[in-house]
């Protein structure tokens, strides 16, 4: 590793931007002759729409447009897709009820879209939104997904039945069934994920820009993936062709999955804007962003944890239901289905596991994947299962988990999954070592002298990251494949251009990736740009989510690197007229291994590209491009260790410290990867202590603030202790599992096993709250 | 609409703006400083925070008319040329920023921190006063560490030029 290479703390090149004010995101955009759109969305949660009076909007100052369903669905745009076909247990494909970009006949949540007013300032358009009469009827509404079930919940679509999106298996169940009845001992139990709202710090904007003399539109989008952006706008919604249709996504603030997805405004910025004539550009408030961002999590599920007598696990039953809100987004359907169940076996060996799912509509916020998506789901349901077992066995829960865990690779699980490699025991031993775990008791007594409740729980956690191998996800449904691409580009004086179908909205691409080419060729990181985010550029890409930028977004770039390095060589062979074979790239030039003769890097460049001098046949300059599709998953995995203090009169819960041992494969940049588990856990803690999203029965989202929704600030949190214990990745070039996610998969079950255990209760509800804490202390004593 | 008159980064502006006009509006629309940014409707997140008259202010809680006559200070006129405030420095050594939408803010908060606090900061102290600006990336676990750092900068070289 040079100082600049592979595995170096490097000081991220994008910094100097944002930390001047230079950062340029969407709502920073100016276009001459820009205007402003604002929305007229739905005060109630399920109503049918009776009129919608325009006029007086009309006639109010600085108005362009007032724009409505009607006019869109005659312009020909189609209904938001989800793009991943499940199938229910019968055979039957998934129900997917229609999701019109702008409602025109019912609002099936509040804040579904109905009318756009483009208007000269924003203030113009939000007063003359406020004039845009709608009349409804309202209809009863249902936001409880088990509720939704009923036979006495109203119907959401027409197309689902009960409410029923779908009735999804995998596994085993008459050997799952049959290892629970066989089973020494069973632990069972409810299991409820609280839903999230993922809360980006920017929120969604887009600018839609339609230039009438070249019939070519441009759209601005906060986009973790603007090719999808592009591909889905095109080939799906009927917004243009793709060759006229350019989608950028500049810097962007922040996603965790909330900004994969293709929403209604993006949509509808593009289409007002050819029919306004203006180019339009909309941005979230906060409230908007509460509203009608897709949230996260909202599982309720049951468990059943089957054991030997020698307290080995010998099978799994869980049963899920899943709350999907009031229309499929994107990837809604994968997430509580091939990005959770696969991942049930956890990090443990179980001959048997079975898991059935059932997909629901509600009248709330779309529901699609937040940061971890389905994986932190399994990992809380298993770990939360796993703590209670070794409670009720009245073992160590570290030593039960040891037990189980899979100890020989590669090892294929009974829901799908191969784990390719992984040593879960060393992760264990890091975190129980950097935790003093055998001091606990200690500290236990001391803080009951001070009157308080310490609490230690852990959990060992394992995800599907690295997604994913193109073939396996089109058989598991998915409707594109997850392929990266890259393109790097030698320039003539050696400096390089790499173009990446990725997309970093905060985890520092520009930095990482260029020390990837530092690595290989010596060349500085400050002469390799790294260019994403911009279907002009970028041919064609699949963005970034899922942890996948580094396990296939860099293979791509280190597949495209294994060209440019065997065209560099050849003509640096043939310009020291040696053995193609016999050159080596050291310290910024082509030398022939074992002398001094040698070709700085940049002479090489300027060679390919003056071809006064090349090979005999070859062709001038020096660009490749590859497109890396992955042949596995990778599997991150780690142990976290949370020890906690609640002061008993008021329920406040001090995370007094957090513990994080995570195996990441091959790292590129530790800095980097530190900042991406603190946030992680950061969130994880955000879910069990602070973050409930809740609606009212009637609908209404009450926590649509910051003032409502508790976001973790610095003074919820301690300063974390991470570390790595990393085995290389096999499947990839590089050796990389990914970190993005695991933070917020590791940490909740660590948090509620913590407070459990200080409070000696079973189970306690997400968000522990101080009063959900103070009520679980007061009943205890009852 | 009103005529606003005010010193914005050592530089007198003027303009007109709509009596409802928010302060970090001016600045962004009006003025073009896009450093400043809006991340909630409710004064929570604090990537609004730009320094009025020496303090830091949400400029998301003052209309522009109030702050005429004033001396604003934002992300955009923080560094002194090409040479960075200590506190962006540190930021970047600490890596106490990801996406940087909340940055700006928290650069300006943490500035005003350290000359709150001449006898120094802690930790706990450093979490403390966070509490008005929300990052969603960092954890916070690094901001924590670069305002500490910077606050020892600061005040070291404060005590250089003391003694100068």
């Amino acid at each position: 590793m040079g100082i600049e290479g592979v595995g170096a703390r490097v000081a991220r090149k994008e910094d100097k931007r944002f930390i001047t004010g230079a950062g340029r995101y969407v709502d920073d955009m100016v276009v001459p002759g820009m205007k402003h759109a604002a929305f007229v969305r739905s005060p109630h949660a399920h109503a049918q729409i009776r009129n919608i009076d325009v006029t007086k909007a009309q006639a109010m100052p600085g108005v362009i447009g007032v724009l409505t369903g009607k006019e869109l669905k005659a312009d020909g745009i189609g209904n938001i897709i989800c793009g991943w076909m499940i199938h229910s247990k019968d055979g039957s494909p998934m129900k997917m009820g229609a999701w019109s970009p702008l409602a025109f006949d019912r609002v099936r949540y509040v804040g579904d879209a109905v009318v756009v007013v483009v208007a000269e300032t924003k203030g113009q358009a939000r007063d003359a939104a406020e004039a845009v009469e709608i009349s409804y009827e309202e209809l009863k509404a249902v936001v409880d997904a088990p509720k939704a079930l009923e036979r006495s919940a109203p119907q959401i679509h027409p197309e689902a039945d009960g409410n029923l999106i779908f009735d999804w298996e995998l596994g085993d169940s008459t050997a799952t069934n049959a290892a629970i009845k066989a089973a020494a001992h069973i632990t069972r139990m409810k299991i409820v994920n609280n839903r999230l709202v993922p809360n980006a710090m920017e929120p969604r904007a887009a600018l839609g820009h339609y230039d009438k003399a070249e019939d070519h539109y441009t759209c601005w989008t906060t986009s973790q993936n603007p090719h999808l952006a592009r591909l889905v706008m095109s080939a799906f919604y009927n917004v243009a062709p793709e060759n006229k249709l350019r989608v950028i996504a500049p810097d962007v603030g922040g996603g965790f999955g909330s900004k994969i997805y293709i929403y209604p405004e993006e949509i509808i910025c593009l289409w007002a804007s050819k029919k306004t004539g203006v180019p339009v550009k909309w941005v979230a408030d906060r409230t908007e962003s509460f509203l009608t961002d897709a949230h996260g999590r909202d599982h309720v599920s049951t468990v059943e944890m089957a054991f030997g007598m020698d307290n080995r696990i010998t099978g799994l039953k869980v049963d899920t239901i899943a709350n999907l809100g009031a229309y499929m987004s994107l990837f809604s359907s994968c997430v509580p289905t091939y990005l959770y169940a696969t991942l049930l076996s956890g990090q443990y060996d179980i001959p048997a596991i079975h898991a059935n799912v059932r997909a629901v509509y509600t009248n709330t916020a779309p529901v699609d994947a937040y940061r971890g998506a389905g994986r932190p789901e399994a990992t809380y349901l298993l770990e939360r299962a796993m703590e209670t077992a070794a409670r009720e066995l009245g073992v160590s829960p570290a030593e039960l988990r040891r037990k189980n865990f899979i100890t020989a690779f590669p090892h294929q699980t009974p829901v799908i999954m191969n784990y390719d490699a992984g040593d879960y025991a060393a992760s264990l031993d890091a975190a129980m070592a950097a935790a003093d775990y055998a001091g606990f008791a200690e500290r236990k007594a001391d803080a009951a002298k001070r009157g308080k409740l310490r609490g230690i729980g852990m959990s060992c956690y394992i995800e599907a990251c690295g997604l994913a191998p193109s073939a396996a996800v089109g058989s598991l449904g998915a409707g594109v494949g997850l392929w990266e691409s890259a393109e790097v580009r030698v320039n003539a004086a050696g400096t390089i251009e790499v173009l990446t179908g990725s997309h970093s909205h905060g985890q520092g691409h520009e930095t990482t990736f260029a020390q990837l080419v530092n690595q290989r060729f010596g060349v500085p990181i400050d002469s390799v740009s790294i260019v994403h985010g911009d279907t002009d550029k970028v041919q064609m890409g699949m963005g970034t989510y899922g942890s996948r930028s580094g396990a296939v977004g860099m293979s791509a770039v280190a597949k495209a690197l294994d060209k440019v390095e065997a065209k560099a060589k050849k003509i640096a062979a043939h310009l020291l007229e040696a053995d193609e074979g016999d050159i080596v790239i050291e310290n910024g030039a082509l030398k022939v291994a074992g002398t001094d003769r040698q070709v700085p890097w940049f002479q090489m460049a300027l060679a390919a590209y003056t071809a006064h001098n090349l090979p005999s046949g070859m062709e001038p300059g020096l660009k490749e491009t590859s497109f890396y599709d992955p042949s596995n998953f990778t599997f991150p995995a780690g142990c976290y260790v949370c020890e906690v203090e609640i002061d008993p009169d008021t329920g406040v819960t001090e995370i007094v410290q957090f513990v994080a041992a995570d195996d990441f494969g091959n790292i590129i940049n530790p800095m980097i990867v530190e900042g991406q588990v603190h946030g992680g856990i950061a969130q994880g803690i955000g879910q069990a202590l602070l973050e409930g999203t809740r609606y009212d029965a009637s609908g209404q989202l009450l926590t649509a603030s910051y003032m409502d929704y508790t976001m973790p600030r610095a003074d919820d949190l301690p300063s974390f202790k991470v570390s790595t214990s990393n085995t290389p990745c096999p499947g990839n070039p590089l050796g990389i599992k990914g970190c993005g996610e695991a933070g917020a998969i590791g940490s909740p079950p660590a948090v509620i096993n913590a407070i459990t255990d200080a409070i000696g209760i079973t189970d306690i509800a997400m968000p522990a709250s101080p009063s959900t804490v103070w009520a679980a202390i007061r009943a205890t004593k009852h | 609409m009103s005529e606003i008159s005010l010193t914005v980064n050592g530089k007198r502006v003027s303009g007109a703006a709509e009596d409802r006009t928010l302060l970090v509006h001016f600045l962004r629309e009006n003025l073009g400083l896009t450093g400043t940014h809006v991340g909630c409707d409710t004064s929570q997140c604090g990537a609004c925070v730009v320094h009025v008259d020496g303090k830091a202010v949400k400029s998301c809680t003052m209309l522009a008319v109030q702050a005429s006559g004033s001396s604003v200070v934002t992300i955009e006129g923080l560094a002194d040329g090409a040479d960075l405030h200590p506190m962006q420095a540190a930021f970047k050594e600490h890596h106490g920023l990801q996406c940087g939408f909340c940055t700006p803010g928290m650069i300006m908060a943490a500035t005003d921190m350290v000359n709150r606090h001449p006898e120094g900061l802690d930790e706990a102290t450093v979490r403390a006063e966070l509490e008005g600006n929300i990052c969603r990336c960092t954890g916070y676990h690094n901001i924590v560490k670069a305002i500490l750092a910077a606050s020892e900068t600061m005040s070291s070289k404060g005590k250089v030029r003391q003694a100068a």
